[in-house]
């Protein structure tokens, strides 16, 4: 074997070896990851049933809580539980059928609006759904 | 007269009359005091200037209204007729404005929601009941609200705009030369300003913050009294009184006569509590009643212990999630995780107040589980990071190899093939 | 294994014709004298905007269009996808190295007079692939969708829709409606990936093309005893490939040590950051607006400004018939003077934007 074709052999071996490494970047790309939606925009967060009228229930919706109340007459209702005074998670008071929250003494109606207390701006309400037995929420337009 | 003309003059006599009778309609009418103020210098120049802005100017009142006179003379001596009361001495301005501001029937054409008291609250107050006694130095209406450019308290240039009051009281309660004769410290306003209270107020501009007024009262002021500290920081606080009235505190400091939230929060200079003021170190509040080996010794030591490695455990999931993103990997996922652990130590502090270990040993270990899930995803990270790294290593190994094998074989055939 | 080789091969010319290509470029030559290292950014480009195509096409398979999804897609590449990171990095910080050789290819081109007679429309197709480029550039910095991209986009339609008379139509044109919404997404997007690709591949094609035929342009006046020729295939696509191997191992190095970041979701409604820019290669026009006194006699400096710009762009790329003595193969200085001046100005503009402070 002649130095020519050792260095034919070395540059072709070379490039087959980068050529691999960037297909096997490529290739891994390309099938499909685990997680296969990019944004969660429907969860289910309960079961018909599971809560009693006039209660509620504190559940993770993206990265923050929410919360998913059975009102005294039966209705479902959600809203973002992030107290916009300053982020604590609010809770609901069934005494009161009003949504509290216990740092700062804030309360929201069943709309979402604030009724009292230091919050500035109203809890973002969110699109409940029942399909069969499960309860979904999703964001609204 | 015709009937035409009947119905001209009756309706220029209802115009005239309107002009003449209804001074609260007057608003383009001739004023001469501002006429004649406006030309004038310094103290006495100031009240046509302000004036522009005075309140009581936009619902059409006048100098005339305070001050009597008669505006529509030019002539000083016509002008300062009999009705006219020039400056009113400090003592009786609280009285000369409650001559309007205590006459509910009249406020209300005005402002129905306007409260009518503040002159009977004013005698409850310490400056009140010292102005009574014949102190002039004490603060009167215009010391707070102003005198001709007073602000309705919702505008932000108002004396009285919450983060403008405590400027407001400190003019005299931080000035110590001022308040010598009184005996009382002049520092509160200096530690006001180093609280959370006045951050939250001035930095964060969140207007539910507490100034001098939310716990002294407005018209009313007087330092609230021991057993009252708590009501009023209850307020605002409200879980964290319950839990504190559910602890075995309560009773304890009701039996010495101790204010519950001030003996370790402070009343003006309420920091940021910190875990160093719970466990057993030098600046824990609990040693100040508690002696080494009791039970409250105990239980001290105890929830200092909780709530130290839950912050050093937070500190390390913090660390470890930032060296990962220093290090290029996406860790939005678990910051968002850590942000409810923050959540969840914030509510566990709370629960210190009702000094009820085990509870808050619960909610520190329902933290726990999260910073156990952020601290996995952070490791995970790091190893991302080295991965890349390795795979660039070989990558590159590979291409400068091929490099390498490129720069020889362009030197090969530059030997081999003739030069033109 | 040679023979099969060879058996294939012929099987394929005999239908595609390929030996014809091959002849023409065993023939072709490339000049080799002092100044032949400035011709291997042309092939830079090309190399760089394949990579561009590439990833491009790779991104496209998670990417998602709508400002309800643009960012959360970003977001799922960068941290979900398998080597999600490498591929969107690799994407952006080639955009960004490609535009700046393409500068440097067009300046080393107009130093070197290549634009002179026969090679004018290589030149104008050139200039037209400048634009396109910085449209490419302008464009995809919307897709991520984030508050850097968004605000950017604002400021730079701003100043189109200051244009006189076309400015409003044009603005509205570009945006699909009278500010930067779900409409102008949709419409970069199609800009990003199908409008200019088309564009790009067309002027691409004529570039090459010309360049294929006319061949290398040499210095004016070089002493062709010093000049030597190598043949384009393989020795001088030696060269290019080392180049090339060279460039992708920075490109590596970027990625991993300064991945590109996601950014925070564009709020519409919020207020705009601090200190906003469009990106770095439209900076030192960004520059020149806001440090230029708001009148200028009559006439509104921002409105004058954008005019010189434009003056200035269609003159630069009429070079090739404004310069006399080039076209008659003289030496011509006042050009290489003028080039000197332009590149300068966009250098320190650029330097500036970066370093006073409030801009």
């Amino acid at each position: 074997m002649n130095r020519r074709t050792l260095l034919n052999a070395f540059l072709g071996g070379s490039l087959l070896a980068t050529i691999a490494a960037f297909l096997y970047p490529v290739v891994r790309y390309i099938l499909p990851p685990k997680q296969a939606e990019a944004v969660q925009k429907r969860i289910a967060a309960a079961k018909v049933g599971d809560l009693a009228p006039n209660s509620a229930k504190i559940f993770k919706f993206g990265s923050s809580p929410a919360i998913l109340i059975n009102t005294q007459d039966g209705k479902l209702l959600s809203f973002s539980a992030v107290c916009t005074h300053l982020t604590c998670t609010v809770t609901y008071q069934a005494e009161t059928g009003t949504m509290y929250c216990p740092c700062h003494n804030g309360r929201f109606d069943l709309a979402g609006n604030v009724i009292s207390g230091p919050p500035p701006a109203p809890l973002e309400s969110y699109k409940v759904e029942v399909a069969g037995e499960d309860i979904f929420i999703s964001k609204n337009a | 007269m015709k009937p035409v003309q009947l119905i001209k003059t009756a309706f220029l006599t209802l115009v005239l009359s309107g002009l003449f009778f209804f001074p609260r309609l007057s608003f383009g009418q001739k004023n001469s005091c501002l006429d004649c103020h406006s030309k004038l210098e310094g103290e006495l120049r100031a009240p046509a200037e302000g004036f522009a802005q005075d309140i009581h100017r936009q619902f059409g009142l006048g100098c005339k209204d305070c001050h009597g006179g008669n505006p529509a003379q030019d002539a000083e001596d016509l002008a300062k007729d009999k009705s006219f009361k020039s400056a009113p001495k400090r003592a009786v301005i609280p009285e000369f404005c409650a001559s309007c501001h205590a006459d509910a029937a009249y406020i209300r054409s005005f402002n129905p929601r306007l409260r009518v008291d503040q002159l009977s609250q004013y005698w409850t107050s310490r400056h009140g009941q010292l102005l009574k006694k014949g102190d002039p130095k004490v603060a009167v209406c215009t010391d707070c609200h102003g005198v001709h450019g007073i602000q309705s308290a919702k505008y932000p240039k108002s004396l009285i705009f919450p983060w403008n009051i405590p400027q407001t009281c400190g003019r005299c309660h931080a000035n110590a030369d001022y308040m010598k004769a009184y005996g009382i410290p002049t520092s509160q306003l200096d530690d006001y300003k180093q609280s959370v209270h006045a951050r939250a107020l001035f930095e964060k501009k969140d207007m539910s913050a507490p100034a001098c007024n939310d716990c002294h009262g407005n018209h009313g002021a007087a330092p609230p009294e021991v057993k009252s500290i708590a009501s009023v920081c209850r307020q605002c606080h409200p879980s964290t009184g319950e839990l504190f009235s559910k602890s075995p505190h309560k009773k304890a400091f009701d039996e010495i006569g101790q204010s519950e939230c001030e003996v370790c929060h402070g009343n003006h200079k309420i920091l940021s509590p910190s875990d160093d003021m719970l466990g057993t170190g030098k600046t824990s509040v609990c040693l100040e009643c508690h002696e080494t080996g009791s039970k409250g010794y105990e239980a001290a030591s105890q929830l200092g212990q909780i709530l130290t490695k839950a912050q050093i455990r937070y500190r390390q999931a913090e660390d470890i999630l930032a060296l990962a993103e220093k290090k290029g990997v996406e860790v939005s996922e678990p910051k968002f995780r850590l942000q409810e652990v923050t959540t969840i130590l914030v509510s566990a502090k709370d629960l210190t107040h009702g000094l009820a270990v085990e509870d808050i040993r619960g909610k520190v270990d329902e933290g726990e589980k999260i910073l156990a899930a952020v601290q996995e995803a952070g490791e995970k990270a790091l190893q991302e990071a080295k991965f890349r790294r390795t795979g660039l290593l070989i990558a590159t190994i590979f291409l400068a190899l091929f490099a390498a094998a490129l720069f020889l074989k362009i030197r090969q055939m530059g030997k081999s093939s003739p030069r033109a | 294994m040679n023979k099969f080789g060879r058996n294939f091969f012929v099987y394929l010319d005999e239908r595609f014709g390929i030996q014809g290509f091959l002849d023409f470029g065993r023939k072709k030559k490339v000049p080799e004298h002092p100044s032949s290292f400035w011709y291997y950014f042309g092939g830079i480009c090309l190399f760089l905007a394949g990579i561009q195509i590439l990833t491009g096409i790779l991104l496209l398979l998670y990417y998602t269009p709508s400002i309800d999804s643009a960012h959360e897609s970003i977001q799922f590449i960068m941290s979900q996808v398998k080597f999600g990171w490498l591929i969107r990095s690799v994407h952006s910080w080639t955009a960004n190295i490609l535009i700046g050789v393409v500068f440097v290819h067009m300046f080393s081109t107009f130093f070197l007079k290549a634009y002179r007679k026969p090679r004018e429309l290589t030149w104008i197709t050139g200039f037209l692939l400048l634009l396109v480029f910085l449209a490419f550039g302008f464009s995809g910095y919307l897709l991520p969708w984030n508050e850097l991209s968004f605000f950017a986009t604002r400021v730079g339609t701003d100043i189109a829709g200051s244009l006189p008379l076309v400015g409003k139509w044009l603005k509205t044109v570009i945006l699909g409606g009278p500010s930067v919404s779900r409409a102008t997404l949709s419409r970069f997007f199609w800009f990003h990936i199908a409008l200019l690709p088309l564009a790009a591949a067309l002027i691409i094609g004529a570039h090459v093309w010309l360049v294929q035929m006319l061949g290398m342009s040499k210095p004016i006046g070089i002493d062709e005893s010093k000049v030597k020729e190598i043949s384009f295939f393989p020795d001088f696509l030696y060269k290019d490939a080392l180049g090339w191997t060279l460039i992708l191992i920075l490109i590596g190095v970027l990625c991993v040590f300064l991945p590109w970041e996601v950014g925070k979701k564009a709020d519409p409604f919020g207020a705009t950051p601090m200190g906003i820019k469009p990106e770095w290669y439209f900076t030192f026009m960004f520059t020149t607006l806001k440090l230029l006194p708001s009148r200028i006699l009559f006439i509104e400096g921002e409105k004058l400004a954008i005019l010189v710009f434009l003056a200035a762009g269609l003159l630069w790329m009429l070079a090739p018939y404004l310069d006399r003595r080039a076209s008659q193969e003289k030496p011509s200085p006042v050009f290489s003077a003028v080039g000197f001046f332009v590149c300068l100005y966009i250098v320190v503009m650029t330097i500036l934007t970066y370093t006073v402070r409030g801009l």
